[in-house]
C-alpha cells in the first residue's frame, strides 16, 4: 500500500494526459485541464510545507540562541508582517473584496518597498561576480576554451562602437566577417546546432524519464523507506 | 479610511523609495565585505519573499481554484462573480491531496505524502513527454535536414549559405555524437565528438555572452533606481 | 661580467613577474568597482546607442507589421520585478507597435508577478498615449490564471473555461473583442514574454507546435541562446535581452519616426551595457595577457 497506490496514482495520471493528447476529446481533453489546476492547488500546499519549515528552522535558531539568531528575528518578523498585510488585506481600499495588491493595501507597498528591490539587487549582484570571473577565470588554455572565448568575444562586442569599428572597414566580399553579420551567424549557426544537439538529448532523456516514471520502473521519489 | 489614504500620499511614496534605495545599498555592501547590513538584508528577504509567495499563492490558486470551487456560496465577499457557481466536487481531489503532503510534517504518517508527490510526478511526466518528443525532438530533427545547397543569388552568398547548412547539420550530428557515452570515443566516432565539443563550446560562448548581458542589465536598473533616488533626494 | 648581467636578468623578470602576479591576484573589489563605474557613469551622462535591427528581430517585426488591422494579438506577461529591466521595454515596444497598426491586443499572464507589470504597461504607455483606444475594444486585461504549461494546453482547445472574467471581474461575454474567441487557435499571434519557467518556450511547445499558432515574444539574455533551435520553423522571432528590445525599438523608430523620442526605454539602458561589454572585454584580454606571461615565466624557470 506505502508503494504500490502512489505508483498506481503515477500510471493513472501519466496514462490519461498522454492518451489527452491523441484523443482530445471529452473526457481526456477536461482531465487535462483539470489536472494542472489540481497540480497548481498541490503547489501551494508545498508553499505552505516550505513556509512551515522556514518558521520551523528560524524559531528553533531563535529559541536555542544558535550562531546568528537574531537575524532569524528579522526573518520571522518580515514573514509574519507580509504575510498578515497580504492574508488579511490590510489597507485595501474595497476591504475583502478588493484585490490584495490593489494600490493603497500594506501589501503593495511592502512589495514596492522590500521584496521588489531586494530580488532585483539580489540578481544585479550576479553582474559583478560575472566581471570578476572574466577576469580571474577565463583562460584560453586549450584550443576548445579558445572557441569559447572567441564566440563570446563576438557577441560581447556586437553592441558596442569598437565592434563597429573593428571590422566596418572590410570589402563587400567579406562583409560577413563585420562583427555584427559575425554576432548573427554564430548565433545562428554553431550556436544553434549546439543548443539543438543539447536539446534533442535532453528530450530523450526527459522521454526515457517519463516512461520509466510512468511504468513504475523509476521509483527513487517514493524514498527508502518501508520497503 | 484612513490607512487608505496613507499609503497612497506622496510622503508614503518617498518613505518607500527611500526603503528600497537603503535595503539596496545594504545589499551591495556585500561586494565590499560580508557586514551585519548585508546580513540583515538578506534575511529580511528570506522572509519577505516566503509571505508574498504564499500570499500569492493563496489569493491567485487557492482562493479561485479550490475553495470558490468546493463552497462557493461562501465566496461572498471575497470573489463575489463565484457565487452562485455550482459546487464541483472533483475538487476534493487537490484538497486531499495538499493535506496529505502536509503529512510530511509528522514523521510517523509521512509516508502518506508520497501519494501527493505520485500525482505531480504522473502530471510532469505526462506531460512533459508528449510535448518535448514533438517540440524538442521530432520537430527538431525535421528541422537538421536541410538542403545543403541551394542557390542565393550570388556565388559568394551560395558559398555562405552551403558553409552555413554544413556546420548546422554536422554540428547537430557530430554534438549529439558526443553524448553517446554507451561507445568509447575513438577513432572516427572519437573524432565526431571533438567536432562536436567544438560546436558545443561555441554554443557556450555565446551563452555566456548572453548571460554577461542579463546580469548588467539587471545591474542597469538598480543603478539608475539608486541614481534617480540620489538625484531625487531632497538632501 | 657574465654573472651580474645573469642577476640584473633575473632581477628584472623578478621585478616583472611582481607587476604580472600583481596583475593576476587584483582585489576583486577594484574589478568590481570598474564594472560599477561602468555602468553608473553612462546614466550619469546619458549616453544612448541606438542597435541596427538583426534578423531574428526584423522577422517578427515584419510579422506584425504584415497582419491586417483588426487582428488578434495575444500577450503573456511571464516574467517578475527582477527582469523588468530587459522584460518591460519589450512589452512597452510590442504595445506601441500593435496599436500602431490597429490590431487587438490581449494582456494575459502565466506568472503571479506578471500582472504587476501589465498595469505599469498600462499607466505608463496605454493610459497615455493611446488614450482613444477602448478597453473592451482594442485591448482587455485578462490577468493571471494558475496552470503553468496546463493553462496553455487548456486555453488551446477552450479558452473561455478558464477566462470568464477580466482581471476587475467583469464577465468576459460584455467586451466585444472577447466575441469569437473560443480558443487559442483563433489568436493570430502569440507573444509569450518571458523570464523562466513558464515562458516563451513552453508557448512554443504546448501552443505554437500542436495549435500551428504563430510565436513569438522576448526572453531573457540567458534564455534567448536556447531559443535559436526554434527558430525560424516554431518561432516567428524573438527578441533576446535588453540588446534585443533595443532592435526591435529601432526597427519601430526606422518604420515610424514619431516614436523617436518616446521609444527609447532600450537604447538608453543600452549605453551602460555597451561600455561595461567593453570592461569585460578588456578583463579578459588581460587576464589572458597576464596568464601567458605567467606560464611563459614558469617554463622557462
Amino acid at each position: 500500500m506505502k508503494r504500490t497506490i502512489p505508483l498506481l496514482i503515477t500510471f493513472a495520471v501519466g496514462l490519461a494526459l498522454i492518451v489527452a493528447m491523441f484523443i482530445p476529446h471529452v473526457p481526456f481533453y477536461e482531465l487535462d485541464g483539470m489536472f494542472s489546476v489540481f497540480y497548481d492547488v498541490i503547489a501551494v500546499f508545498a508553499f505552505i510545507l516550505g513556509g512551515g519549515n522556514l518558521l520551523k528552522v528560524h524559531l528553533n535558531k531563535i529559541q536555542n540562541k544558535r550562531r546568528d539568531w537574531k537575524y532569524s528575528i528579522v526573518t520571522v518578523s518580515g514573514f509574519f508582517l507580509v504575510l498578515a498585510a497580504g492574508l488579511l488585506k490590510i489597507g485595501v481600499p474595497d476591504g475583502w473584496s478588493g484585490g490584495y495588491q490593489a494600490p493603497g493595501s500594506l501589501f503593495k507597498f511592502l512589495y514596492d518597498a522590500t521584496f521588489q528591490p531586494l530580488q532585483a539587487t539580489m540578481f544585479s549582484l550576479l553582474a559583478f561576480f560575472v566581471a570578476s570571473a572574466s577576469y580571474r577565470a577565463f583562460r584560453a588554455k586549450t584550443k576548445e576554451a579558445t572557441i569559447l572565448l572567441v564566440a563570446a568575444f563576438i557577441i560581447l562586442l556586437r553592441p558596442t562602437p569598437l565592434g563597429y569599428y573593428l571590422t566596418y572597414w572590410l570589402p563587400e566580399p567579406l562583409r560577413f566577417l563585420h562583427i555584427p553579420n559575425l554576432s548573427t551567424w554564430v548565433l545562428s549557426v554553431p550556436n544553434m546546432a549546439g543548443q539543438r544537439a543539447i536539446m534533442i538529448g535532453i528530450a530523450l532523456g526527459i522521454v526515457s524519464t517519463s516512461l520509466r516514471l510512468i511504468l513504475g520502473i523509476e521509483r527513487s521519489y517514493l524514498g527508502s523507506e518501508g520497503k | 479610511m484612513e490607512g487608505q489614504a496613507i499609503l497612497t500620499t506622496p510622503l508614503a511614496h518617498a518613505v518607500g523609495v527611500w526603503i528600497g534605495a537603503l535595503l539596496t545599498l545594504m545589499i551591495f555592501s556585500f561586494l565590499y565585505k560580508d557586514n551585519p547590513f548585508y546580513k540583515f538584508a538578506e534575511h529580511l528577504f528570506v522572509g519577505v519573499s516566503a509571505a508574498y509567495w504564499m500570499t500569492v499563492a493563496f489569493w491567485t490558486t487557492l482562493i479561485p481554484n479550490l475553495i470558490a470551487r468546493l463552497w462557493p456560496s461562501s465566496m461572498g465577499s471575497v470573489l463575489p462573480s463565484a457565487v452562485g457557481n455550482e459546487r464541483n466536487w472533483w475538487y476534493l481531489v487537490p484538497l486531499v491531496l495538499g493535506l496529505i503532503l502536509l503529512t510530511r510534517l509528522i514523521p510517523r504518517i509521512a509516508w502518506l505524502s508520497r501519494w501527493a508527490m505520485a500525482f505531480v510526478i504522473g502530471y510532469a511526466a505526462g506531460t512533459n513527454f508528449t510535448r518535448y518528443l514533438q517540440s524538442d525532438f521530432v520537430t527538431q530533427v525535421q528541422s537538421t535536414m536541410v538542403p545543403l545547397y541551394e542557390p542565393q543569388g550570388t556565388l559568394m552568398a551560395t558559398i555562405g549559405y552551403t558553409f552555413s547548412q554544413i556546420v548546422v547539420v554536422g554540428g547537430v550530428i557530430c554534438a549529439v555524437i558526443y553524448f553517446y557515452f554507451s561507445k568509447e570515443h575513438k577513432g572516427s566516432f572519437g573524432r565526431a565528438a571533438r567536432v562536436g565539443i567544438w560546436v558545443l563550446m561555441a554554443a557556450f560562448g555565446a551563452s555566456f555572452g548572453y548571460t554577461v548581458m542579463a546580469r548588467i542589465s539587471l545591474l542597469t536598473g538598480r543603478m539608475d533606481f539608486l541614481y534617480n533616488w540620489f538625484i531625487g533626494a531632497n538632501w | 661580467m657574465a654573472e651580474a648581467e645573469k642577476t640584473e636578468k633575473t632581477e628584472g623578470t623578478e621585478k616583472k613577474g611582481t607587476f604580472v602576479e600583481k596583475m593576476g591576484s587584483v582585489d576583486r573589489r577594484i574589478i568590481f568597482l570598474l564594472i560599477g563605474l561602468a555602468v553608473l557613469i553612462p546614466i550619469i551622462i546619458e549616453y544612448t546607442t541606438a542597435i541596427p535591427t538583426s534578423p531574428l528581430v526584423q522577422n517578427l517585426f515584419d510579422k506584425i507589421e504584415s497582419l491586417p488591422p483588426g487582428s488578434k494579438v495575444l500577450m503573456s506577461f511571464d516574467y517578475g520585478p527582477s527582469t523588468v529591466p530587459e522584460n518591460q521595454p519589450m512589452a512597452t515596444a510590442f504595445t506601441r507597435h500593435i496599436f500602431e497598426k490597429g490590431h487587438k491586443l490581449y494582456l494575459m499572464a502565466l506568472w503571479a508577478t506578471g500582472p504587476r507589470q501589465s498595469e505599469a504597461l498600462i499607466e505608463d504607455v496605454i493610459s497615455v498615449e493611446f488614450p482613444d483606444k477602448k478597453y473592451g475594444e482594442d485591448w482587455i486585461h485578462l490577468g493571471y490564471k494558475a496552470g503553468n504549461q496546463g493553462l496553455i494546453n487548456t486555453l488551446l482547445s477552450d479558452f473561455t473555461a478558464m477566462y470568464t472574467t477580466d482581471l476587475d471581474g467583469t464577465s468576459i461575454d460584455e467586451f466585444p473583442m472577447m466575441k469569437g474567441i473560443g480558443s487559442l487557435t483563433d489568436f493570430d499571434l502569440i507573444l509569450g514574454l518571458g523570464s523562466g519557467f513558464p515562458g516563451t518556450k513552453e508557448w512554443v511547445q504546448f501552443a505554437g507546435d500542436p495549435g500551428d499558432i504563430p510565436v513569438g515574444g522576448g526572453t531573457t539574455a540567458v534564455m534567448a541562446p536556447l531559443l535559436f533551435p526554434y527558430y525560424p520553423r516554431q518561432i516567428v522571432g524573438f527578441l533576446g535581452g535588453l540588446q534585443g528590445a533595443a532592435e526591435y525599438e529601432y526597427a519601430l523608430i526606422k518604420q515610424y519616426p514619431k516614436y523617436e523620442e518616446k521609444s527609447r526605454l532600450a537604447s538608453t539602458s543600452m549605453g551602460p551595457q555597451v561600455w561595461a561589454h567593453l570592461v569585460i572585454v578588456a578583463f579578459i584580454i588581460v587576464g589572458n595577457i597576464t596568464f601567458f606571461i605567467e606560464r611563459s615565466r614558469r617554463k622557462r624557470y
